[in-house]
């Protein structure tokens, strides 16, 4: 059995981490509403901006020359997948579930001979994958400085994202994240963003709009703008998503803790209980031989 | 009847504005600017660099817009923004700020003639605002 002193010594060590789990979830919570919040005031954004590309390419009528973002390069040969985790761990299950959703989806692509490229947003994801996947990743991007997520980050791996299409890079881009259902559920997510597929939703708009300029041109202005659109989606989701499962896993942690601190106090009364019994004993029995 | 309709800008942060008292707004369309009253057809078109004007019982409103789209459907008018800002609330330092920011980007000379141009607009816009 340990020692009485070695086991204060893992009491207090387990109260003090106890203490920082406590306050990492409180912190986390704090974020989260703020995040949250953020989340569903972006939304409409994103929905309003669906809608409209969905009018339009409904709108148009010569589907063959269409831009490329929407209906694909006509082949599938590469794909690209935009992997976004986070930047901190601690926070339970959250990027390993996105890695477990971006690995199938990877051996899948591999086994039907296809090309995989992989861009990593949030360092975690990169630590993860460049075991097994370092030879694919192509791009590593990491939003350390910013402490929200914001739209000219989200602009920036949007613009590179079309960067490398328009270079021929690849014809399919799938983006992985993390969407907020509640604190306890975070629901990984595959979404494919180029070509963009608005399947399901055919909309049989009666009205038909007047554009100006003409449909086209209209809609290579905005599908860039979409995917920028999308990524910031997935990364508002993902924020919220991050600080609700680092909050569930801290309070797990700090609920674990505790449970510990009193299994180990029993121990301790209880072992000091036997050091004090085994004196009184020692002197009795001393006493009776004399 | 009443001749008011409603308005509503959204940027990718949030929801911007939200009225639904609205006679009129004026906005910088690509091929000029465009004003809009009440049962206007339906419309999608996008915005250059300019100013937003919001007609109202309630007063007159001034936005200042980079870009963006309108769509009109419903006497429902959607402005989606990424960057804007209410004329109101904008002093002479963030004023020049963005001016120069643009001048800066209207001074590059590996862009296209497309972005060149949005850029130019910018600068013209925002000097006519002093």
């Amino acid at each position: 059995m340990a020692s009485l002193d070695d086991l204060k010594k893992r009491i207090a060590s387990v109260k003090s981490t106890q203490k920082i789990t406590k306050a990492m979830k409180m912190v986390a919570a704090a974020k989260l509403r703020r995040a949250q919040e953020s989340a569903e005031k972006g939304r409409p954004y994103s929905e309003k901006m669906n809608n409209v590309i969905l009018n339009l390419s409904n709108g148009i009528s010569d589907k063959e020359n269409a831009p490329k973002l929407l209906s694909g390069t006509g082949q599938e040969k590469t794909h690209l997948c935009v992997v976004m985790t986070s930047d901190r761990g601690l926070c339970g299950g959250f990027n390993s579930n996105i890695i477990k959703k971006a690995k199938s989806y990877f051996l899948k692509i591999l086994d039907e001979g296809k090309e995989l490229k992989i861009i990593t947003v949030g360092s975690k994801g990169n630590d993860q994958l460049k075991r097994v996947y370092g030879d694919k990743i192509i791009e590593n991007i990491s939003f350390k400085e910013s402490k929200n997520a914001n739209y000219f980050d989200a602009d920036k791996v949007g613009k590179m994202v079309i960067e490398k299409f328009e270079a021929g890079e690849f014809d399919v881009c799938t983006i992985f994240y993390n969407q907020f259902k509640n604190v306890i559920t975070q629901i990984p997510q595959a979404q494919q963003i180029i070509p963009l597929n608005n399947e399901g939703e055919e909309n049989s708009s009666e009205e038909s709009y007047e554009f100006e300029p003409d449909e086209d041109e209209i809609l290579s202005n905005l599908l860039p703008k979409n995917i920028s659109t999308q990524i910031f989606k997935a990364m508002l989701e993902n924020s919220a998503s991050e600080q609700g499962s680092r909050m569930s896993a801290m309070d797990n942690a700090t609920r674990n803790a505790g449970e510990m601190v009193d299994k180990l106090t029993i121990e301790y009364n209880r072992s000091r209980q036997a050091a004090i019994t085994k004196e009184l004993i020692e002197i009795i029995s001393g006493a009776e031989s004399l | 009847m009443s001749e008011e309709f409603k308005v509503e800008i959204v940027n990718p942060e949030k929801s911007f504005l939200v009225k639904d008292d609205v006679s009129e707004v004026v906005v910088p369309a690509f091929e000029g600017e465009m004003g809009i009253l009440k049962d206007h057809i339906s419309i999608i078109s996008f915005l250059k660099p300019g100013i937003i004007k919001i007609l109202s019982k309630s007063g007159d409103e001034n936005y200042y817009v980079e870009d963006g789209i309108v769509e009109f459907k419903n006497n429902n008018l959607s402005i989606l923004t990424s960057t804007i800002f209410n004329l109101a609330d904008m002093d002479k330092s963030k004023q020049q700020d963005l001016l120069k920011e643009a001048e800066e980007e209207a001074n590059k000379t590996d862009i296209n003639d497309q972005s060149k141009y949005l850029a130019d607009q910018k600068v013209e816009v925002l000097k006519t605002l002093n």
